[in-house]
């Protein structure tokens, strides 16, 4: 479990980065938090050309209010975020998502920018992004841009982020007061990927009914996915038992395409997305207020 | 015994230096010039080989050396058998043991083709890839029942088929006893292959010292006498030319026992050859597929049971998976048929096992070694007899248990050490009476359990008992040595892996030499040290290694004692030994120090009187008759979610009985782990292959260890049933943790599910296994 051989270079500024990037070529790799990149390096199943090391990058690790949104730098720490009284009031969402994601000690290397740019459908961050309807700032040598979550994930640890660009800070929008929220997740143990993982967010208008729902689901596709069908269901209606396990099984029927692996098999997976959704939009309910 | 050192729950001496970093471990020796060694191990799981291309690799700057099968020449051997089968009339037993390089064929995937050495592990990884060996694939044989049908494949070409082993052993007469049973219950049990999983994986340093003619070699063995004398005889060595070490081990659990893995054989040789130091550390992949396995079993039992509930016979016939090669022989399979009876009153008994060979890693013993599964079939037809005639676990076993006046008690069987199934001593009822207090089970079953059931929540509650044979022959020995400091030094020839050696053993001692534990030093598992002895396995250490410190210490008290009475003028009968002095009784004033002593009893001038030794020591040697049996009961309740199928363990008890109590804390230490263990092995840890042969979890992230997050707090206590076959009394502990956890979560599962809810036939479980389950079964219900 030696990696293969590998240049490395550990670049003081952002500028420097994109030099590099922009020589590269494909068989590139930016050294983040390192807790995937480095096993599969070990495990020889990544044989990057170049190892270009973040972790002396200054004015990467950042989190700051800006126009309504959350703006966190790429390089900031998950436990960081997990403990940012900033995170837990404006995207609780994302507060109680954090714990979910590994075990502490993998939360004190791993950033929040490197598990959105890995795009591992199994990991909690990116669904939870989606669902919150957050940005991606791209930054090359050629310029900047911005992409929205919905178009950022693109397959299996794919994204829209080409190879001679880095993931610079991702913006998210605050939750309303009053919203309602919750994250909910099955793994084999703790701290596992999960075998299912359900992020909900929805407003209630001055009536009562939902507005604004918005799903996240983990580990049930090739990639981080909403489900539309079942928020749609939401939207317009006021909670109930009955409408949470209605729109929750059209979710686990129609909206997700999982795959079998040693631990959940696809028939489980329905199961287990029905039952978390359910619980999530109960949970949620129980949070808002109109 | 004027101080008990004997029985106190102190601290372990070793911990200082593991905690803050100092303790030795195999990867910790560097030596100059040494070279880094790694493997080309298989990936095919079955398959001829037809040749290896190596000479990329032998190119490749870095490399110093790459060798294949060939390259070995007259020292390619395939391994020892290390235990013909036991005496056991009709036994079938075709051996095959594992080779040091593949040669001709390939038989799992991980079994090494060649060896590289480099500069660098780095280097030595490099080139592995270098390597391209022509291997036309077989089919792979996976499924033990398939192993056997007609027109299979054969793992081993030489053999008739893949039968390694038949036996079949009884008491008895189970036919007749059938015709008299109220109730006949019969299933079919499946128990799944897992590994140990050590902390530290395995490695070997070998250093050839052609000045001094000697190979010092270390290695993470529990037996490291077994291994410098079979490695002296395979190399042409006297054993007195070979050294090796056992240093601090992380965690042994059975694996490092197996004798010779390839890499063993293969180090020394290379740094004869070289001329050179060659370390090997085994990695996370490696250890996957290179260091054994265990279980994976199926069972088709059917007990007899009166309507009271009494046991009148069982009749059991399993298939047991050996993997590629049985070095080992029979004892994981005779563990399960011998453990099975279990602390129960079995009449009639009627157990066949056949041993197939599979395209897998190699199974040999792992904590338990087979007990579990033996367990499993029993408890669980226990509970299955119980529900059908409506009695509860409790008293299942209350009802069964052999009683104090049984013992001994001689099954008439043959266990693995060859000696007939005697259970020395036993007391069954108390431990069952406190773990049935400890968990409130009739306050459970009364008001918890209907009261959550009420309030939605799923509740369940098992208890479940067991025995273990232990302490099993041949022999240990220990040297103890008063030093001319007035400290002593205690050396025996087992390895330790983490058990609190160094601290019992101490204690044991002191005992009888009235010193503080603390200042007792003791060596373990070095042979330039001390060279007789067997090693660590089957629960053995602190019953038969303890024993022989018990014997040595007398002696050296003896010696003591003689010489203070002398020089004290004073009866020997009249002298205590305290605070490392030996003193007339309740006169500090007249008084020696044994430090003063022992350099008083190597006098540079003089006459020493024949007849006497020199010097305060004294090595003595401890072989028991056969085994002793110690017994436990654990129970545990847990929460079953209904929807997910998720398992939380809310309280879980242990009542163990392993004899007299060396330390309570070490011994818990040992029960704790052990039941962490079994909570792996019952519900997250499964090894799973595909139908080629592939091992499908091959890391961490697939191979499911509970962490301190899925392991509850967990209750011990204690029952004294002193062994009736060693001086101190003492009883195996090392395994006893890990043997009943699985039917335990079985039988608390199932209730957890309740009336109407699938029965729990196999292990390992999971929320996804018990979905799947609980659904079959409701379709069947509505079926029905």
């Amino acid at each position: 479990m030696k990696p293969a051989a590998f240049d490395y270079q550990a670049p003081s500024d952002l500028g420097e980065v994109l030099e590099l990037l922009a020589e590269g070529g494909d068989d590139v790799k930016l050294l983040a938090g390192g807790q995937s990149l480095v096993p599969a390096m070990n495990f020889r199943l990544a044989r990057p050309s170049l190892l270009i090391d973040l972790n002396g990058v200054p004015d990467l690790s950042y989190l700051h209010e800006e126009s309504g949104e959350l703006v966190i730098g790429a390089m900031t720490r998950q436990r960081q975020v997990e403990r940012s009284p900033l995170v837990e009031k404006r995207l609780p969402l994302v507060h109680e998502t954090m714990p979910w994601i590994a075990h502490q000690q993998i939360r004190n290397r791993g950033t929040f920018g490197g598990s959105l740019a890995h795009a591992d459908p199994a990991a909690e961050l990116p669904s939870v992004v989606l669902a919150l309807e957050g940005r991606f700032h791209l930054r090359s040598r050629n310029g900047d841009r911005w992409v929205a979550a919905d178009d950022f994930f693109q397959g299996l640890f794919e994204t829209a982020r080409q190879p001679d660009e880095i993931l610079v800070e991702v913006a998210i929008p605050f939750q309303k007061p009053g919203s309602g929220w919750a994250f909910e997740e099955m793994a084999r143990r703790a701290g596992d990927f999960a075998m299912v993982g359900v992020g909900v967010s929805f407003e209630l208008a001055a009536g009562g009914a939902i507005e604004k729902a918005r799903i996240g689901l983990v580990s049930v596709a090739d990639k981080p996915i909403l489900a539309p069908r079942a928020a749609a269901m939401l939207i317009g209606e006021k909670p109930s038992d009955a409408l949470f396990r209605a729109a929750a099984a059209t979710c686990a029927q129609e909206e997700i395409d999982p795959t079998d692996d040693l631990h959940a098999t696809i028939d489980y997976r329905r199961h287990l997305t029905a039952v978390l959704l359910r619980r999530a939009l109960e949970r949620a309910a129980a949070r808002a207020t109109a | 015994m004027e101080t008990r050192y004997f029985g106190r729950g102190m601290r372990r001496n070793e911990d200082r230096r593991l905690l803050t970093g100092k303790a030795l471990f195999v990867d910790d020796v560097q030596l100059p010039g040494m070279l880094h060694v790694a493997f080309k191990r298989s990936d095919v799981a079955h398959g001829y080989l037809r040749g290896v291309d190596v000479s990329a690799a032998r190119e490749r700057p870095g490399v110093v050396a790459v060798y294949t099968a060939e390259d070995l020449g007259e020292y390619w051997q395939p391994g020892p058998l290390l235990l013909p089968p036991p005496p056991i009339p009709g036994t079938v037993f075709h051996p095959r043991t594992q080779v040091p390089l593949a040669k001709g064929k390939v038989r799992h995937v991980g079994e090494p083709i060649a060896v590289i050495v480099a500069e660098s592990r780095y280097i030595a990884e490099d080139a592995a890839d270098d390597i391209w060996p022509d291997i036309d694939s077989l089919p792979a044989v996976i499924g033990l029942e398939e192993a056997l049908l007609p027109g299979t494949v054969k793992v081993h070409d030489d053999l008739e088929s893949n039968l390694a082993a038949s036996v079949r052993q009884g008491k008895g007469d189970y036919a007749a006893a059938r015709q008299e049973a109220d109730l006949l219950l019969e299933r079919r049990f499946y128990y799944d292959h897992g590994i140990a999983a050590s902390m530290e994986n395995r490695g070997v340093v070998a250093s050839w010292d052609d000045r001094a003619q000697q190979l010092e070699i270390w290695d993470t063995t529990q037996a490291p006498i077994a291994i410098r004398n079979g490695l002296a005889g395979m190399l042409g060595l006297a054993e007195s030319q070979v050294r090796v070490v056992a240093p601090f081990i992380g965690g042994g659990f059975g694996p490092k026992i197996m004798m010779f893995y390839p890499e063993e054989v293969l180090l020394p040789w290379i740094s004869m050859r070289l001329g050179k130091p060659v370390k090997w550390i085994e990695d996370r992949a490696e250890n996957f597929v290179a260091t054994t396995h265990e279980r994976d079993q199926i069972h088709w039992a059917e007990i007899a049971l009166r309507r009271d509930g009494k046991l009148i016979g069982i009749r059991d016939k399993f298939i047991h998976d050996a993997g590629a090669y049985n070095p080992y022989g029979l004892t994981v399979p005779i563990n399960s048929q011998c453990t099975l009876l279990g602390p129960y009153d079995v009449p009639n008994y009627d157990s066949r096992f056949e041993v197939v060979y599979t395209n897998k890693t190699l199974v040999t013993p792992y904590r338990g070694a087979g007990r579990q599964h033996g367990v499993f079939v029993m408890e669980r037809l226990l509970d299955l007899g119980g529900r059908a005639l409506g009695i509860d676990p409790v008293e299942m076993r209350r009802r069964n248990f052999l009683q104090p006046e049984d013992f001994p008690h001689n099954h008439g069987l043959i266990y693995q050490d060859f000696s007939e199934l005697v259970y020395d001593s036993g007391n069954y009822e108390p431990a069952l009476d406190k773990a049935v207090a400890m968990i409130g089970w009739r306050q459970f079953k009364e008001e918890k359990q209907p009261r959550a059931r009420a309030e939605g929540k799923s509740l369940g509650i098992g208890l479940v008992s067991y025995v273990e044979g232990t302490g099993i022959g041949p022999y240990e020995g220990a040297r103890v040595t008063v030093e001319p400091t007035g400290t002593v030094s205690v050396a025996t020839g087992i390895g330790t892996q983490g058990q609190g050696h160094y601290t019992v053993f101490a204690q044991v001692v002191a005992e009888q030499l009235g010193i503080d534990p603390t200042k007792i030093t003791v060596v373990t598992g070095d042979t330039k040290v001390f060279h007789w002895g067997a090693g660590t396995f089957a629960s053995r250490g602190a019953v038969v290694a303890g024993n022989a410190c018990h014997a040595a210490a007398v002696k050296v008290r003896g010696k003591i004692l003689k010489m203070a009475a002398d020089r004290l003028e004073a009866a020997e009968e009249d002298l205590e030994l305290v605070g490392g002095k030996v003193q007339v009784r309740g006169v500090p004033a007249k008084s020696l120090d044994l430090g003063q002593l022992a350099r008083e009893a190597n006098p540079m001038r003089g006459a020493v009187t024949p007849g006497t030794e020199p010097g305060l020591e004294a090595t003595c040697y401890f072989g028991p008759e056969y085994g002793t049996t110690a017994s436990g009961v654990h129970a545990m309740v847990v929460e079953l979610d209904r929807e997910t199928f998720d398992v939380k363990i809310l309280k879980y008890v242990v009542v163990h009985d392993c004899g007299t109590v060396i330390n309570p804390l070490v011994l818990e230490g040992q029960i704790v782990g052990g039941v962490a263990q079994g909570i792996g092995n019952a519900f997250y840890e499964k090894i799973v292959y595909d139908s080629e042969g592939q091992l499908l979890t091959g890391s961490f992230a697939d191979y499911l260890l509970p962490t301190a997050a899925e392991v509850p707090r967990i209750e011990t206590d204690h029952v004294v049933t002193p062994s009736p076959l060693n001086p101190l009394g003492i009883k195996g502990a090392g395994e006893a943790g890990a043997i009943p956890v699985g039917p335990l979560f079985a039988q608390a599962v199932e209730d957890a599910l309740g009336v109407g809810g699938p029965e729990i036939l196999e292990i390992p479980l999971s929320p996804h296994r018990l979905w799947e389950l609980t659904a079959a079964e409701e379709a069947a219900e509505e079926v029905r």
